[in-house]
């Protein structure tokens, strides 16, 4: 009771996240690829656009630890720039995703009526296109590139998010403490997004971790039709697809960014399905 | 009018719509709270007492407007509550205030206690800046907690102490009226004797107004000057808290005071067992609501609406049989 140190629902999670051994295999995988994408001028062995002709589609070796690539490029320098793009498609879509959906879930569960009959049925009708085959025609449509894979993945995938947030609102609503915020004169935005919102953010985090790996693969999955992030800006999806038409001799040229796609999906989904039980932490 | 009353309910309805069927029409109502009238005078304590279901919970948040009521007015200081727009609700809102039953609910838990007590003091612009410190120290100790305090969360503490920092929120806009909501009835009993002796303290203080809602009559006895006795979202009697207990004339309190167990095993209390349970308020029964359960029955109590009828002056009763 001395103590002047007060427990927040964070160190909470934090605290049983640091016991949990695949949450801190998930997050020792993630914190490896932000320091690598972070670094990549300063790690990368070489430039990832420098063409060596003399040295084309050779098998790892100690100049070139995971070979080169048909125009003699160095594999292991373009995947490490090839993380920032993975990394940063992660984010942002994801991000834009969050965003869409915390706030039409988060209007929608605490207005109720028309206002959530009207959100949802439009949630509804975003849901009965299969998001993978939406993405291939609006990309099809703009111009292929980083950004536009970024937004459309982005403003594809709220609908979770949103059906999440809004649960979490039906039931947070209900609460005395936010009878409490209005009986003292709270305006409705204060209770949404400071009183009820911090208590629905733990299923959001979880599922946005989850999402993350799901982006990169949705990245990986464009770039490797050649509607994603276009030559010769390296991506792990597009290095996948150049090495494809070589895979009988240059096997190298594929499988490594294939591990890469493999375990950094790998190492959110951990992180995520360690946090969905550490963030389960009763306050009460 | 009366001008000495703080507020005056009259005939005040809360009805929830029950729909059903495939068009999800309107099939019915529950009437939580079906033609209430009482008046709180300033400074006093009216208590309200009655099973569970029976509405108690709703006609407090009615008043306050956390729910919206179906019909009737509330008037508070002679401005009718029902009428005001947001932003004289918002006005209001620093006089009355609310206590909740469960304390473990009724505050945020990502929220430090200094901003839960601060919170209405930045809302209405009481204090801001250094002095909020100050002030959130000051409604702390009134409340019987430490400064430090307020740096904690509130699963840090007990439910007594919950309590507390429920009522130093409540107290923090300086109310003139408070709804208590059972608040005491999710604590242990020795913790209830002394939030109840804070919450007279206070109100012997500050001239404070209370509607105190519980299903436990020793409580109300102590804490009440008037009682309020409700079945089935109606008020079957109203008398002062010495009237109602030595002179209980409704069917329906004179069973509640009989369910109160005695301290001493030796004294011979009357038994009176009520049959079946409360009816649903979606469906009640005809007449007076009270009927199929009630020992007193005779012809015509199926068949007439009661109303409250003075029996002596302050005390009222809705009963044909005692109160002709």
């Amino acid at each position: 009771m001395s103590s002047d140190r007060s427990a927040s629902f964070w160190m909470l999670v934090l605290n049983r996240l640091r016991k949990d051994w695949f949450a801190i295999a998930g997050g020792a995988i993630v914190l490896l690829l932000l320091t690598v994408a972070v670094l990549a001028p300063v790690i990368a062995p070489y430039d990832p656009g420098s063409v060596e002709t003399a040295r084309l589609l050779e098998p790892p070796s100690a100049d070139h630890w995971l070979g080169t690539d048909e125009l003699g490029r160095d594999v292991l320098s373009r995947m490490i720039y090839g993380a920032r793009i993975s990394l940063m498609v992660g984010f942002i879509a994801v991000g834009i995703a969050t965003l869409i959906g915390v706030i039409v879930g988060a209007v929608s569960g605490y207005y109720g009526g028309w206002v959530d009959e009207l959100m949802m049925r439009f949630v509804d009708v975003m849901l009965t296109f299969p998001s993978f085959f939406l993405i291939l025609a609006v990309i099809a449509m703009l111009e292929p590139s980083i950004v536009n894979v970024m937004i459309v993945i982005g403003i594809t995938g709220w609908m979770g998010v949103a059906r999440l947030v809004r649960a979490e609102f039906l039931s947070l609503k209900e609460r005395d403490f936010v009878a409490a915020a209005r009986s003292i004169g709270q305006s409705d935005a204060i209770i949404i997004f400071r009183h009820i919102l911090p208590n629905a953010m733990a299923p959001v985090l979880v599922s946005a971790t989850l999402g993350i790996a799901g982006a990169i693969l949705t990245e990986s999955a464009l770039s490797f039709l050649g509607i994603g992030v276009q030559p010769p800006t390296p991506s792990w999806g597009s290095i996948l697809t150049e090495g494809k038409n070589y895979i009988e001799f240059a096997w190298w040229l594929s499988l490594f960014p294939g591990l890469a796609i493999l375990f950094t999906v790998l190492g959110y989904n951990l992180l995520g399905e360690s946090l969905r039980d550490a963030l389960d932490v009763r306050l009460n | 009018m009366n001008n000495n009353l703080l507020l005056e309910v009259n005939s005040l309805k809360t009805w929830f719509p029950i729909y059903s069927g495939v068009f999800s029409r309107r099939t019915g109502d529950v009437k939580a709270v079906d033609d209430v009238s009482l008046t709180i005078a300033p400074g006093e304590t009216l208590g309200l007492v009655g099973e569970s279901g029976c509405g108690k919970t709703t006609l407090g948040r009615s008043i306050l407007r956390l729910i919206e009521p179906t019909g009737g007015s509330v008037k508070f200081e002679n401005r009718n509550v029902l009428a005001m727009n947001r932003s004289e609700l918002r006005a209001i809102r620093r006089k009355m205030q609310v206590i909740f039953q469960d304390p473990y609910a009724s505050l945020n838990p990502r929220m430090t206690v200094g901003r839960i007590v601060a919170e209405p003091l930045v809302i209405h612009k009481i204090v801001s800046g250094g002095r909020l410190e100050e002030k959130v120290a000051e409604l702390l100790a009134q409340v019987g907690l430490r400064p430090e305090h307020s740096r904690r969360y509130p699963h840090e503490f007990s439910g007594g102490q919950r309590q507390r920092i429920g009522i130093a929120r409540a107290l923090a806009l300086n109310p003139k009226f408070i709804v208590g909501d059972e608040p005491v009835s999710a604590l242990d009993v020795s913790v209830q004797a002394q939030v109840l002796n804070l919450m007279v303290s206070l109100k012997e203080k500050f001239n404070i107004a209370y509607l105190f809602i519980s299903h436990d009559l020793s409580v109300i006895r102590h804490i009440a000057d008037r009682v309020a006795v409700m079945y089935l979202g109606k008020i079957v009697e109203t008398a002062s808290r010495d009237d109602l207990f030595s002179n209980p004339v409704h069917p329906y309190t004179d069973a509640l005071l009989a369910a109160v167990p005695a301290p001493d095993p030796k004294t011979k209390t009357k038994k009176i067992i009520l049959r079946g349970d409360i009816p649903s308020p979606a469906n009640p029964p005809s007449g007076c609501y009270f009927h199929p359960r009630c020992p007193l029955r005779r012809e015509g109590c199926d068949s007439t609406r009661q109303v409250l009828k003075d029996v002596a002056p302050g005390h009222r009763v809705a009963c044909m049989v005692k109160a002709p």
